[in-house]
């Protein structure tokens, strides 16, 4: 009878290290998640929200026409980004990936500097023609800068 | 005709796997299949056999049913055979650019190499579907083929599980994704096929990460089969055993292969990103994990019998979640190509239906799951319970992590995005943990253990990892915390995980155990180059002219020259490195390409390898004053991180055939003294 309490324990055992294991996953998780996860702003968002410099965010929007200058580096270049409301400056150091160009949507990673300055780490690639962020297909209405297939037929 | 001949292919196939399915159903309705009910007549009294009769409703079920049970193997065979044969007949719509299937003018084109005309053929939402179908009913295939170990009633449910499964994503193809459909009229010309999937890791990538994703649907069919049947012992977990490794073992090699793709194909110099869609391979190599190792405690002790069922459901739910999530189109990620809500909600149906229905299912019967038998905390049987708890612990924060900002931005609107400082942060000191409990858990004996000896075993280990830290200290740059800690504990891991074989003779260790030696010292060998790769890796980011020569690390890279080439669908300016640390100069040649069909511009990064790291070069675009961009790294032991996955994936390859060749042994045997 002793062994059979006991074996009904162990199980019982098991079990609460099981659910123990899931709560402390999703404690562990949030608290996690508070520190690290980069929420998605806009210009206007950035504007009306006052963030914190140094906190890592994603931005996105379209870049301003004639806004993109190169530094003298020539790995550097800086550009604005505007949701139609509001503009946010950016500065990028590196490789800007294709279809990036003045007029299009844009996400990139990284924070804000004191003075207001937006110091991406990444830009986000935009890789496939057919395929958008969602975040930037949600804050633009319509992106034209989507070629389609009868562009791509066009230019072949 | 092709294509109809495909759908007809698919469309029967799903027919016979409704036929499986009801099978499955009016056998498991009778109480006994025939083998069965020889056995237990010989030994039953006369009540038993009426009883026997009785349940069947006076039908002349016994005989049937086992009629029925000889059907089922067959069908499953021929189901396999069926999507095999539309698979192929869609690859050879591809290689003949059949511009008149919708799906082909879409992802194929003309000019496209062989290799990329037949890729291209998974490289799609369909096709990749076609193929994860086909995965699905060819593991059916095999289990109704190759395997003798089961009992009759319980290899019949899996079978019918395995149905159950297929069904849904035949329907799913079939009215939500149907790769065969005609366009008409005929497009003049393919849309061609992303280019950063033309590459030879496409070709191999997906098919060998779906075959262990898919393959994963055996282990949760096994433990449908063994929870309707009531089934769930040793003699299951062994039989088991052999189909989770496998699977294991193609997940492994595919996300090794699929982290070294991105690595060069990229041409961001990472290796693991955290994006979603690697996380949906990630989740269900972690729940294959912990099955792996729960198994092995039921088939060995007969431990961890309601876990291990469970883990069998987690693993391919798992997966499950993860093809709804690349397939669905609702990431923010590079690989999720389309956005398409139909197919999303159908998925997510599928999704709810079986993991639900299992669940409904385990919670129903795990009270006529028994007791395995028990162990003391400390105890090789306690390290495993503690690697499945840390792996579940880890595959909790990686769900989370992943489905998180989906949920948030389904439910409030707001937009996240969960990168690696997250799971950095989070799962990193977890993972240590559990290489810790990995190392110690070999070294322990099963049911019982003694702290002092086990301390004694522990000692060389762990004095290696305290020389190797102070030393590391004392010579080394200094490094973060994550990074000293992981590179410390990897010569830890090295020695330890070759300990189980002192004092062995060698040539008599069974080669399950080599197996297990051989995937623990993987480990070790890639959380070193995981550490070494974020401590001292070198980056250099410029605009350079050309003559000019910039020192990266050890490293002289000066750029030669940049000139203007081409290939079959893409024109490109290629720059010519030459680099050298000390000894004779080396070329690379990182290109700029930029195709047509569709238009679009990648980079393609050229990779020096040496014995202790990679030199990895980019080239950017022009900049003013004639220069180029240029982003190169000095990465010391990066390749550890690869060569680790693959000594994971060998271990895993070793220790199948030991299991194998072992059971053929004691099969024989048992033949021999019958």
């Amino acid at each position: 009878m002793a062994t059979r309490m006991k074996a009904k324990h162990q199980r019982l055992t098991l079990a609460l290290l099981a659910v123990a294991a899931l709560i402390g996953a999703a404690l562990l998780a949030m608290s996690a998640l508070k520190d690290q996860a980069a929420y998605f702003y806009t210009p206007s968002d950035v504007g009306r929200d006052h963030l914190a410099p140094g906190r890592a965010v994603r931005l996105g929007g379209m870049v301003t026409k004639g806004s993109i200058t190169k530094l003298p580096d020539g790995v550097t270049i800086r550009f604005l980004v505007t949701d139609g409301a509001a503009t946010v400056p950016v500065r990028f150091s590196g490789i800007v990936p294709a279809l990036f160009k003045e007029g299009s949507g844009v996400v990139a990673d990284g924070r804000f500097d004191a003075t207001g300055l937006f110091v991406a780490d990444q830009i986000l690639a935009k890789h496939d023609e057919r395929y958008m962020p969602p975040q930037v297909a949600g804050a633009m209405h319509k992106s034209d800068s989507i070629e389609t297939g009868p562009k791509a037929k066009a230019l072949k | 005709m092709i294509a109809e001949a495909g759908l007809v292919a698919l469309w029967l196939g799903a027919a016979l796997c409704a036929l499986q399915l009801v099978l499955t159903i009016l056998t498991l309705r009778t109480p006994l299949v025939l083998s069965e009910v020889e056995g237990r007549v010989a030994s039953a009294s006369p009540g038993a056999r009426a009883s026997t009769s009785l349940s069947t409703n006076g039908e002349e079920m016994g005989p049937d049913g086992a009629m029925l049970a000889k059907a089922i193997r067959p069908v499953a065979v021929a189901q396999g055979l069926l999507t095999c044969l539309a698979f192929a007949l869609l690859i050879l719509l591809f290689i003949r650019v059949d511009l008149s299937v919708l799906l082909v003018a879409q992802n194929d084109h003309s000019e496209k190499p062989f290799l990329y005309r037949f890729a291209a053929s998974w490289g799609n939402h369909e096709g990749s579907m076609l193929m994860w179908v086909s995965i699905l009913s060819v593991a059916g295939a095999a289990v109704a083929v190759l395997e003798r170990r089961l009992n009759e009633r319980t290899l019949i449910a899996t079978l019918g599980g395995q149905a159950a499964i297929a069904l849904g994503f035949y329907a799913f193809l079939l009215f939500a994704s149907n790769p065969f459909a005609r366009l008409t009229p005929p497009a003049m010309e393919g849309q061609g096929l992303n280019p950063l999937l033309q590459d030879p890791g496409l070709a191999f990538h997906p098919p060998t990460l779906y075959i262990g994703y898919v393959g994963l649907s055996v282990a949760f069919s096994f433990a449908i089969g063994a929870l309707v049947t009531r089934d769930v012992g040793p003699a299951f977990a062994r039989a088991m055993r052999p189909w989770v490794l496998g699977a294991w073992i193609f997940l492994t090699i595919g996300i090794t292969a699929g982290s070294y793709w991105a690595y060069y194909e990229l041409g961001w110099g990472g290796w693991w990103f955290w994006d979603p869609v690697e996380n949906a391979s990630l989740m269900p190599w972690l729940a294959a994990t912990a099955l792996l190792h729960s198994v092995t405690v039921l088939a060995t002790r007969d431990g961890l019998r309601a876990w291990t069922v469970m883990l069998g459901v987690v693993a391919f739910s798992m997966s499950m979640v993860g093809t709804f999530l690349v397939r669905s189109g609702i990431l923010t990620s590079v690989h999720a190509f389309a956005v398409d809500p139909r197919r999303g909600s159908f998925l997510l149906a599928l999704l709810a239906l079986y993991i639900g229905g299992a669940l409904v299912l385990f919670a129903l019967r795990v009270g006529t799951v028994r007791e395995g038998s028990r162990f003391d905390a400390l105890s090789r049987e306690g390290a495993l319970v503690l690697n499945n708890l840390l792996l579940t612990v880890i595959l909790g924060i990686v769900l989370v992590g992943t489905l998180y900002p989906l949920i948030l931005e389904g439910l409030t609107g707001d937009k996240l995005s969960v990168g690696p400082p997250y799971f950095n942060s989070a799962a990193g000191p977890l993972a240590l943990l559990l290489c810790m409990a990995m190392v110690a858990g070999p070294l322990m004996r099963w049911r019982r253990e003694d702290v002092r000896p086990l301390l004694r075993r522990l000692a060389p280990a762990a004095a290696l990892v305290v020389v190797a830290l102070i030393a590391i200290k004392l010579f080394a740059p200094p490094i973060g915390l994550l990074p000293l800690l992981g590179l410390g504990l990897s010569f830890g891991i090295g020695l330890g995980s070759i300990e189980p074989l002192f004092g062995r003779n060698l040539r008599r260790t069974p080669l399950f155990t080599w197996g297990m030696v051989v995937a623990h010292f993987g480990i070790g060998v890639a959380l070193a180059g995981m550490a070494c790769d974020s401590a001292f890796t070198v980056e250099k980011l410029v605009a350079a002219s050309v003559g000019e020569t910039i020192p990266v690390g050890p490293w002289r890279v000066k750029l030669a020259s940049v000139t203007p080439g081409f290939g079959p669908n893409w024109t490109s300016m290629e720059s010519t490195l030459e680099v050298e640390r000390g000894g004779a100069p080396r070329t690379l040649r990182p290109q700029a390409r930029y195709y047509w069909a569709p238009p679009t511009e990648t980079s393609e990064s050229a990779i020096l390898t040496v014995w202790n790291g990679q030199l990895y070069t980019v080239l950017g675009s022009q900049a003013e004053g004639g220069r180029w961009q240029l982003r190169l790294w000095w990465k010391p032991f990066v390749t550890l991180i690869w060569a680790g996955g693959g000594l994971i994936g060998l271990g895993g390859f070793l220790a199948l055939i030991g299991r194998l060749l072992r059971e053929r042994r004691s099969a024989k045997n048992r033949e021999l003294y019958a």
